[in-house]
């Protein structure tokens, strides 16, 4: 054995890990900064008044983040449930279908850049699309900028945990005279359950605090509203108007509302992530 | 479905069709073809009726493809065809109209891997013949426990059919899916390696089963272990590079083997 060979590489190794995990803590001290200055700053303001009321006007106290929250639950609402169900058929269809046919590598090819696409872009386009032709700001604009957002992330996720269902159980089931789709209903989404609903609630998790589509579509309202044909009021654009405003107390609702999706998001993380790691035992 | 009473003999006994050999599946010219590999050269060969053949070869020789060809599994995939004819009753399954789901449905198969579905123990077996078959609640109770007892798991599932069937352990997920195969009631299994992932222990049980099975099923199995194929089968199929060199009564083939080949394989001085 040559031991200055071996002692070299002990120490590079060493040197190796020293510099991963120095990257890590920078990540995670950076992320930690961010948090702490969230709850710091936002923690005071989450009361109930922030979930029953709505935004104040300019300069005056009190309030609340109350139709906001509505507009973006509703928004990112509809959002799923255009999205999503596109989504999981199109991944599908690449996973099960499509395969490493060339039709199936064009929609991934186009599906990435999507996924990758600047959020302001897919806000210009519908502003184009939908908020020109109708002639006004809407909710329903907002919704389909989001569920752009949403439609690239769930194609990857379901054609992903689709394709980790070995071929070998497709095979069992069409063994037993199943058709194809039933051995996609009954089998293959059974198998990859867990994985699926990751996908979708990854998905929420990012357009949950997406602002730069709902900027250009559903704009903000500073008043209750539930018509989807109007301008609807959400969290993160109201966040960005009320954080550059002089008025003290609109900071500090923009902090509070800020902390209220961070801990959304993670919440929402984490969720997903049990979920992928329970995956196995279960029926 | 065609339905086919199932014979009540007593298990352990002299299989009756023993020495009858009547066809029940006749391949004839096979040829098959991944994309431009030909893979399988003018196979042709019985599987007679409620008999067990075993198909032996080394990696590569085409006996799992053979027996891909006999419920036609290859279709699956894309640039997988298959030339000839394969007569099941004397019906070619090979004819571009043969019905796949239906033919399917009449020969089961086991895969060399366990292939439990994530669903319940129960459920494994109900989804096969609920494909097929509308059954009352009771009649469905019955076609699970009958086909897990057949399959010589019943005594050690009975008390946990609601739990997963990956909770099993590999020799009885393996069972569980001869048993999810047989109630739908086929006619024919195609074994595909079938114990090949399987502790000692639970590979003598599945050979068990396959020597109690054979009573009421036309048997193929593809096997790498010869003594496995000496024990279990009536028939053996040598395959070696896509080409069948020698097919004959097991006996026979590995006591005194027709063709250099099959006798160098047989005795283990290559593959």
């Amino acid at each position: 054995m040559n031991n200055g060979f071996y002692r070299r590489r002990k120490l590079v190794n060493r040197l190796a890990l020293t510099l991963s995990m120095a990257a890590a803590g920078i990540g995670l001290l950076f992320l930690l900064l961010v948090l702490s200055t969230l709850v710091v700053r936002g923690l005071s303001g989450l009361t109930l008044d922030l979930v029953t009321r709505m935004t104040p006007p300019p300069g005056s106290e009190g309030g609340g983040l109350l139709n906001p929250i509505m507009g973006s639950i509703l928004m990112t609402g509809i959002a799923m449930l255009l999205g999503t169900p596109v989504g999981i058929l199109a991944g599908t269809w690449l996973a099960e279908y499509g395969r490493a046919g060339k039709l199936a590598g064009t929609i991934r090819f186009i599906n990435d850049i999507l996924l990758s696409a600047p959020s302001i872009i897919i806000g210009l386009f519908i502003y184009e699309l939908m908020v020109l032709r109708m002639g006004h700001f809407s909710a329903w604009a907002g919704a389909v900028a989001l569920a752009v957002i949403v439609v690239p992330v769930v194609v990857r996720t379901t054609e992903d945990m689709l394709r980790l269902v070995p071929d070998s159980l497709r095979e069992a089931a069409a063994a037993l005279g199943a058709a194809r789709w039933r051995v996609i209903t009954m089998v293959s989404y059974r198998a990859a359950r867990t994985g699926l609903v990751t996908g979708a609630l990854l998905a929420f998790a990012r357009i949950s605090g997406e602002t730069a589509p709902l900027l250009f579509t559903a704009l903000n309202n500073q008043f209750w509203s539930t018509n989807l044909n109007a301008p609807m009021a959400n969290l993160p654009v109201t966040i960005f108007q009320f954080a550059l405003s002089p008025y003290e107390r609109w900071q500090a609702l923009a902090w509070s509302g800020a902390l209220l999706i961070t801990v959304t998001i993670l919440a929402v993380n984490i969720v997903a992530r049990s979920l992928s790691r329970n995956k196995g035992n279960r029926t | 479905m065609t339905m086919r009473p199932h014979a009540s003999v007593s298990l352990r006994q002299q299989n009756p069709y023993d020495g009858q050999d009547v066809p029940k599946v006749e391949v004839r010219n096979l040829n098959f073809y991944y994309g431009g590999f030909h893979a399988l050269h003018d196979v042709s060969l019985p599987l007679h009726d409620r008999q067990v053949t075993a198909f032996i070869g080394a990696s590569g020789s085409g006996k799992s493809t053979l027996l891909r060809v006999l419920n036609r599994m290859y279709d699956l995939y894309p640039h997988q065809r298959a030339e000839g004819e394969v007569l099941v009753d004397g019906q070619n399954i090979l004819d571009p109209k043969q019905d796949l789901n239906l033919l399917r449905a009449r020969i089961g198969m086991v895969f060399q891997k366990p292939t439990p579905f994530p669903m319940s123990i129960y459920d494994n077996i109900a989804f096969g013949v609920r494909l097929y078959e509308k059954l009352s609640r009771a009649e469905m109770d019955e076609r699970v426990e009958k086909s897990l007892r057949r399959a010589a798991l019943w005594d050690e599932v009975k008390d946990k059919l609601r739990q997963s069937g990956l909770s099993l352990s590999g020799g009885q997920q393996q069972r569980l899916c001869i048993a999810r195969a047989i109630a739908v009631q086929p006619t024919i299994l195609l074994l595909d390696e079938p114990a090949s992932a399987l502790d000692p222990i639970s590979t003598a049980k599945v050979e068990e089963l396959i020597d109690e099975l054979r009573a009421d099923y036309t048997i193929a199995i593809v096997t790498h272990n010869m003594q496995q194929a000496a024990r279990v089968s009536s028939w053996t199929a040598f395959l070696h590079l896509g080409t069948l060199i020698e097919f004959g009564r097991t006996d026979a083939l590995f006591t005194n083997p027709q063709n250099p080949k099959t006798e160098e394989y047989v005795t283990g001085r290559f593959g």
